[in-house]
Parts: C-alpha cells; structure tokens; sequence
C-alpha cells in the first residue's frame, strides 16, 4: 500500500506492503496475510536449518553495520546456555523512521520475527527495546504481544510446538546512545546506557552477561518473509552484479523533497531514479544541493556524488559514504551546510555518553566552533582546528559516536569548504582571541 | 600458580613474559615502561573509558586501550610510535581544554597525574578559543571536596564507592561535556573508607578538606610507616611539612591494605603533633618534678623499679622492639606485663580481602601477647601493694587514681606526661612517637611490618627502644643495643615465633611471623 503516499510502481513492497493498511494490525488481519506462517513452520525445524536458511539468503543487518544476519546466529550454539534475543528499536538515528513505521503498521510481522529469530538462536527469551518517544509504536506493538499471548503464539508452548518463546517489551528513556547495541543491553539491565568495552561481545556476555543476539527492527521483520519463501527468492532482490547487497531496504526521505516518506526498494536501486523518480525530486523551483544517505552518521554527498550512487552496501562505499540505517536527509540550495552540520554536532555533543574523553569534550568543542562559524565569528585557523580535532576523535573511543560526530564535519568541509570560508570571510568583527599570547607565538 | 600460562611478547622492544590474561598495560609496567592512564588503577574494575592508554600493537586495524586489552602471543607494542604519542596529546588536549589551569592554586598540583603526562606528552599550548566551562565546588560531605571544574571523568572514585566500599552513593550525572560526578540525593561521602577517593583521583577534583591549602605538595617530606589507629596494620605514607605531620597516605601492600586506608587511621596523624610532649626527662625532687640529665633520670628510674615486685603497663601501639625490652626486664626482675587495649566497630571494606578497620584498635597487640603481657581492663587489679609500676606509652585514659595510688612508685616512659601523673611518677623519661623513630610492629595476621622514622623528636626525646635499652641496662639485664635492628636480631633470636626473621629483609612490605599463635599469611601472590 505504502504510507503516507501510495506504493510507487517501481519499489518493491515486502515489509512495506501493509503501511496504511488498518487491519493488518490486528491479529486477525495479520493472519489473513499469511502472518506467522513461518514462525510455526521454524518452530518445527531445527534452528540450524534456519540459520543455513538466514546465511544463504545474504541478509545483512538494517540497522547501519551491514553485518550478515546468518553468521551473527550462526555464533549461537546449542550449547544448553541461557540465551537472549533482543530486538533494536531504538530507531534515534536523526533522519531515519522506517522501524517506526514497520511498527506501527505490522507489530506481528516484528512479534513474528523476533519469535522466530529468538527459536533460531536457541533463546527462550526476546526484548524489544523501544525509543522512549515512540509512543504509537509501543502501544501497537505492545498490543501485538499481548495478542500474540492470548493466541498461544508466544508462552510456553508456542504455537502448540512445544517450544518456549517470551517476548518483552521494554521503553527507553529517550537517549540516542542508547541505541548502541551494548549501551541497550546497559538500559535494559537498569544501568547507566553506556556502551560497553568489547571484547567480550555480546555473543559471548551480552545481556546480564548472557550470549545474546541484536538485530534491527527491519532485519527481523525480514525474516519470516525468508523462512517462508527460502533464500533462492529472496536472492532475487538486488543487482546482479553484486551478490554481497541482497534483498529490499527500507528508505526513510526527508528534508527538502516533494515526497518525503519511506520507500522500499530491492538494494541495487540507481540513487538518482530514487531522488527524483520516487520521491518526486526537490520541491518546485529548487535544487538538491546535498544528500546524507544513511542517517546523519555517515559522510555528506554532493548532489552530484548521490546521483552516481547506487543504492546498496558497496554502492555507497564506492561513492564515498555508507548505506547505513537508510535515513536519506535531503538539502536543497537554500540550506546553509554549516548551520545544518552545527546543527547536527550539536545534536551529538547533547547526546554523547561522557565515557570516552575524546567524544564527551570534542563533540562539544566542535559544537562551538561550528556555531561560532554559523554566528559569523569564525575565524581561518578554526577550519584547521576542526580538522585536527575530527581526527582526535574518530577511530579511538569505545563505540562510534564520537566517529559519527566528526563525519558530517570532515565531509562537509571537503566538499562544502567554500561555504565555511564565506562566512569567515564576512567576519568583519574584531575578534580577540583568548589565546594570542601563546608560547609560540611569541 | 604453576598452571599459568605464559606469554610472551615485545613491549618498546623490551621482550616480556607474563601470565596470561594480563593487560597490556601491567605487562608494561613489568618491563619498565609505565603507559600514561586515567581511568586504569589495579584496585579497580577495567573502565578503559579516558582513552589515555592509548598503544600502537602492530596487526592491529586501531589504537588499543592498553589498560582493556589483554597480551597475545607474540604481541608487537609501540607505546611511544608517533600515532599513538598523538593519540595521548590529543586526549590530554581534549582533557584541558575544560580544566582550569589553576595549578598554582591546587591542592593536587605537584602530584597531579593530568599535570605530569602533560608535561611529559602534551602540548605546548592549546588551540581551545571558547569559554571554560564552570560549574561550583560541592563539599561531597565526610573530608570530601568536589572540585567539578578540575574533573576528567575518570570515574576511579565512583568505581571504588560502587565495587570496593559497596556503597554506590557516587554516580556519572547528566551526559556530554555537561556530566559530573554525582552524588546520590541525601547521601554523603560517610563511609569510613570513603577518604580514599581523594587519593584515588588523578587530578585535584577530589580534595581532603582537612589538607585542604596545608602544603604543596612539592613541600612535603615522606617517610613510609604503619598505620597505628588498628591491628590491621596498613601500610601508610607519614607526609610532614617543617616537621609537623599534614597527613597520612596509604602505601600499595596486597598483603595488608592493597591501595587503601580508612578514615580513623588517616585522621591519627594528629597525634603525631601534639604539642604537650614531655620533651626533658624528669625526675621528683621533693614535691615536684625537676629537668635531669638523662644518665640521672636513667639511674633513678633503675632505683625506683628494683628491690620490688615490677608491674609494666605497656602500650599496645609499642613496636616490637621495645615491648622485646621489656619482656628482658621482666625477665631480669621479679614482675609482670600487662596492657589495656581499646575497642571499637568493626568497619570492614567489602571489596578487599581482608582488610577492615579492626575492632583492636592498636596496631601491636599480637607481639603483645607472643611476649607474655596479660590484657587487663584495670590495672589495681594486677598491681600488689608495694608494687613498682613501669608505664610505657599508655595514655592511662579511664585509670581511676586508686588504681595507680596503689604502686609503691611510679616511672613513666611516654610521649606526654598524663595529668593523673603529674604528682605520682618519680621519674619520666620523654620517648618519641612512632613517626619519630624506626622499628617493626605484628599485625593481627602476624604480619611483621616496619616503620621508619619520619619527623624529629622534640627536645631530647629519645626512641623508645633506646630508653627502654638503657634502663635494661640499669637494672642489670643485657640492654647493649645501638641499633633497632640489633634489638629485632635479639628478639628473632630469643623468641621461636619470630625466629628466622631478619629486619633488612622484611623491607618495606614486611613478613608473616613463621611460627605463632596467630593465623599466619603465607600465601603468595603472584599477580
């Protein structure tokens, strides 16, 4: 169906086929879909058949990494351990919402999938972690669970196949680190959200320090299509030319677009046709100026860099910059990049845990100084200091928050540094700078 | 430990084996090459949160935290590569760009870790053009000062409060470069462990509000000694500034006290630095007492305790040394040995094995007791009519005056003369504290352990077990002794439990006791 605009002839709708369709909320309505057909059929099969099943199809992981589904199960043994499944939905990643919309659309398609992903990686037990703001979604899928347990699909006996499956939903509180898989498993477990040292990796000691499987909201809501359909058709989605990006992907556009939205497409897709086919290009009388592809953490392109991109892992490698969560932020040529990359440091350093020296005080410092270039109080030695102080921050700390920071900063002044030195060059104010009496300046 | 298996690896092009599972950052210290860290202290859980550790392993795709990452076979580390020297300049950039550069009026200045890697590895100045963040002093409660503005979130002190006390009252508060170390509403830094964090904080952040502005560090003089205020026996620094003891540090012994000291022990310096001492020996001339020489005073004293029945009151904080001395005199004259001790709660530190503040709150109680002197609670009750009373040491506090009416006559060896003394003793022979002399002291675990001297004696105080050695002598015993360690040989060799014991050897860490009454540690670490 797609929401909030109809289905375009040219997406591929598989998770997205039910967005704006009522009825397949309920239960009923997911049943009548062909919902939770593969969850009693895996409940029925040896998990390491579903995970060949998972590792054939070439699944990766939605959630940003694009770490391959199979081999992350593939890490859990029958070893007669308590395991933990548990399910990311801590969708804060500026610019994307595709996990929302799956939520509030299909709950069952996630209950399902989480069902299944915990039955192959021998767990009785799943958590899925919600983002605190997602108010909707955690009532929908809340009542999907609840549903789910009333119908005997979840419990003790699931699906009368003998096997246990509990499935919990937990709120968060409303931190972006939060959505870092080991920071999650800190929330989940009443702590501060921290990310945690790895090694150990959460399969080995994740939640309560207990071998645990993560995914993604959009990759365990893919599973059962697999599971139900066999790898062979899921490998159908995709170019032909790069077996390594398979499958559809859910888009999330927003910014300066005529048809923001979300939009599922096979990988593979030419970016160019997305931008101005799918989603209308820019609104009447504009211009794209710039496009971050995978949610504000990964590197900026030019307009001219994103209509050469194609759409999928290596695609957007080979154009400089990362498929990521699939949060497609859209610039126009009124949009000034320095006021929307200090908008987006500014959102880091707020969000930064404080663990790591090099992200609690440098998302903050370069948070000034992009503001001081945006109030046009910047000055030339600034851009050099950004420079430096991206590359003190990126690659050094526990988890990549600090990276994420430093990219918009480091991409845009590649390839927007005449826009940074404009308004440096305006500065016509006397600046005293507090620290002209250095040493070496003497 | 014969089971460890070794590793072996290269560390600055120094070749090294450890055990493994070792961090990276141990196994360096094992060949001489200490790592730069903030957040790394062995007392405490791995936090690998300051990013100062910060090594170059070769095969490696990133820095490693050296402090977080265990040794492999045949491990390639770079501390001082030019990536990783730039890595730590960079976190030291980022550290100061906040932090007031107010050395000059910081308590921590002089052993400030965040100053010396500073010097050692940062920069010459810093490219921070914004304004400093500033946040207000809090008293943290207990002898605790938070200085926000001087943090670097290390989180040593929450770390210690959460897992070595198992008192979480301190937090990481708020995120970002707005976060701070909290405290938990309603709670304050109470617990007897608690002064620890000051010394645990790398940087002046955490501050003892009783040194508070005392001395720079610079000032002070060291000398290692051993906590008095319990039989525990912690290893301790005894710090002085012109002669005055500003306070008392614990010195690194995972035999006794691993890093730490408690409250009551820190605040016995004061002790240290009375200023009522008896510093001339004394010696009754009609009603009252008169300055002597010390050779008199030594032979008036030897007069005054012979011919009768001798009762010593010993102190239980005497070192072994001279408790040893006065087992000899006892055994040259007709008498008995007795000591009061006194008692408090024990206050244990859950996240150390074995380490408390022991209800025993003396430090020598045990070489007490292995020397044949009885525990009493009132000494009437030990004392005969007639009956010559040595005191050494003990402060007579709740000694009604019937009891000490009682001896014939009374000669006082101590550091200040008691009130109730003033018009009894006969003679009194001013000693030194245990900071003004040198000696060994036994735990409650049997731990023989030795102090230094730290601080001069006032007047002509003379070291207890010098005094105690002459009126040996005087009263006809063996008392030929010139040196501390003279006396300990004698006593190794006259007692069977601390046979075999050599004063040199038991360094500054000490020795368990061979063979005693008391449960003796023999167990080896090898950590």
């Amino acid at each position: 169906m797609g929401y909030p605009h109809p289905s375009h002839p040219r997406e591929t709708p598989i998770l997205s086929k039910y967005f704006g369709d009522p009825e397949a909320r309920t239960l009923s309505g997911w049943r009548a879909r062909g919902g939770y057909e593969a969850l009693e059929k895996a409940l029925n099969t040896d998990p390491q058949e579903l995970q060949t099943v998972v590792k054939d199809s070439g699944l990766r992981g939605r959630g940003g990494a694009g770490f391959p589904t199979g081999m992350k199960w593939s890490f859990m043994k029958p070893d007669g351990k308590t395991h933990y499944l548990c399910c990311n939905a801590d969708e804060s990643e500026p610019g994307t919402f595709k996990d929302r919309e799956i939520m509030r659309w299909t709950p069952h398609g996630l209950v399902e999938g989480v069902a299944l992903a915990a039955h192959t990686i021998y767990a009785q037990t799943a958590y899925i972690y919600i983002r605190g703001e997602f108010t909707e979604p955690y009532a929908r899928v809340c009542a999907a669970v609840e549903e789910a347990y009333a119908a005997g699909i979840l419990g003790p006996n699931a699906m009368g196949s003998g096997k246990h499956v509990d499935v919990h939903v937990h709120r968060g509180a409303g931190a972006y680190i939060c959505g870092e898989e080991t920071a999650l498993m800190n929330s989940l477990e009443g702590r501060r959200g921290n990310p945690r040292i790895k090694p150990p990796f959460p399969a080995v000691a994740g939640l309560f320090g207990k071998p645990t499987t993560i995914n993604n909201v959009e990759t365990l809501a893919t599973v059962p299509y697999i599971i139900k359909n066999g790898a062979e058709w899921y490998k159908q989605f995709g170019r032909p030319d790069n077996p390594k990006s398979i499958g559809t992907k859910l888009f999330s556009v927003c910014g300066n677009i005529s048809r923001p939205g979300n939009y599922e497409v096979a990988l593979g897709f030419p970016f160019k046709d997305f931008l101005y086919d799918l989603c209308g290009g820019p609104l009447e009388g504009r211009e794209i100026k710039a496009v971050i592809p995978g949610g504000s953490s990964v590197p900026i392109l030019t307009r001219e860099e994103a209509e050469g991109a194609v759409m999928d892992y290596e695609g957007m490698v080979a154009a400089g910059t990362m498929l990521g969560s699939g949060g497609v932020i859209v610039f126009d040529d009124r949009q000034d990049m320095v006021r929307q990359i200090a908008r987006l440091t500014r959102f880091y350093a707020h969000e930064s845990c404080a663990q790591c020296t090099q992200c609690r005080e440098g998302t903050a410092w370069i948070t000034r100084i992009m503001e001081r270039i945006r109030d046009g109080q910047g000055t030339a030695e600034d851009l050099d200091t950004l420079v430096a102080i991206s590359d003190g921050m990126s690659g050094k700390t526990i988890c990549v928050l600090s990276d994420s920071c430093a990219t918009p900063v480091m991409s845009g002044l590649k390839k927007f540094r005449h826009e940074f030195e404009a308004k440096i060059a305006a500065n016509k104010s006397v600046v005293t700078v507090p620290g002209a009496f250095r040493a070496s300046a003497a | 430990m014969a089971d460890v298996k070794m590793v072996s690896l290269t560390i600055e092009g120094r070749p090294v084996t450890v055990p493994d599972g070792m961090s990276i950052l141990e196994a360096a210290k094992t060949a001489g090459v200490l790592i730069p860290h903030y957040c790394y202290h062995p007392g405490l859980p791995v936090a690998g949160v300051c990013r100062m550790c910060l090594v170059e392993v070769e095969k490696f795709p990133k820095l490693a935290p050296a402090c977080a990452t265990s040794v492999g076979e045949g491990q390639v580390v770079h501390v001082h590569s030019p990536k990783a020297l730039e890595a730590r300049k960079g976190v030291l950039e980022f550290l100061l760009i906040n932090h007031p550069l107010d050395c000059p009026i910081c308590d921590q200045a002089g052993e400030c870790e965040l100053q010396d890697y500073t010097f050692a590895e940062g920069r010459a100045d810093s490219r921070y053009r914004e304004p400093k963040r500033f946040n207000p002093v809090e008293d943290f409660g207990g002898d605790v000062l938070y200085v926000q503005n001087r943090c670097i979130l290390c989180t040593r002190c929450v770390r210690f409060m959460s897992d070595v006390a198992q008192e979480p009252v301190l937090n990481v508060s708020e995120r970002g470069d707005r976060a701070f170390i909290g405290k938990a509403e309603g709670h304050d830094l109470t617990n007897p462990w608690a002064g620890n964090v000051v010394d645990l904080c790398p940087v002046g952040a955490l501050l003892s509000k009783d040194f508070l502005n005392r001395a720079r560090a610079w000032e002070l003089d060291r000398a290692p000694t051993v906590c008095t205020g319990c039989s525990q026996g912690c290893n301790a620094v005894a710090e002085t500034r012109d002669n005055v003891v500003v306070r008392l540090k614990p010195r690194a012994n995972d035999q006794v006290n691993q890093y730490y000291m408690c409250e009551v022990g820190r605040q016995g310096y004061r002790e240290f630095n009375r200023r009522d001492r008896a510093d001339q020996p004394l010696v009754r001339r009609g009603n009252a007492l008169a300055i002597a020489e010390w050779d008199d005073a030594i032979a008036s004293a030897a007069r005054a305790l012979s011919g009768r029945r001798l009762v010593v009151l010993a102190s239980p904080n005497l070192s072994n040394e001279a408790l040893f001395l006065l087992e000899r005199m006892l055994v040259a004259v007709d008498g008995a040995g007795v000591f009061r001790l006194e008692r408090g709660v024990e206050a244990p530190l859950p996240g150390a094995p074995d380490l408390a503040l022991r209800n025993e709150r003396a430090a020598n109680a045990t070489a007490a007791r292995l020397l044949g002197f009885t525990e009493t609670e009132a000494v009437g009750s030990s004392l005969g009519d007639g009956d010559a009373l040595l005191i050494v040491g003990d402060q007579l506090d709740g000694i009604g005056s019937a009891d000490l009416d009682r001896a014939s006559s009374i000669v006082y060896v101590g550091t200040a003369l008691p009130a109730s003394l003033e018009a009894r003793a006969v003679v009194v022979l001013p000693i030194t504290n245990i900071v003004e002399e040198e000696g060994t002291l036994t735990n409650l675990r049997g731990r023989v352990q030795r102090f230094l001297q730290a601080k001069a004696a006032p007047g002509v105080a003379r070291p207890t077990w010098y005094v105690l050695a002459d009126l040996l002598a005087a009263v006809g015993g063996d008392g030929r002794f010139f040196m501390p360690a003279e006396v300990f040989a004698a006593l190794a060799a006259t007692h069977a439990s601390f046979a075999g014991l050599d004063y040199e050897a038991l360094g500054l860490r000490g020795l368990p006791l061979v063979e005693s009454g008391t449960p003796a540690d023999t167990a080896e670490v090898t950590a």
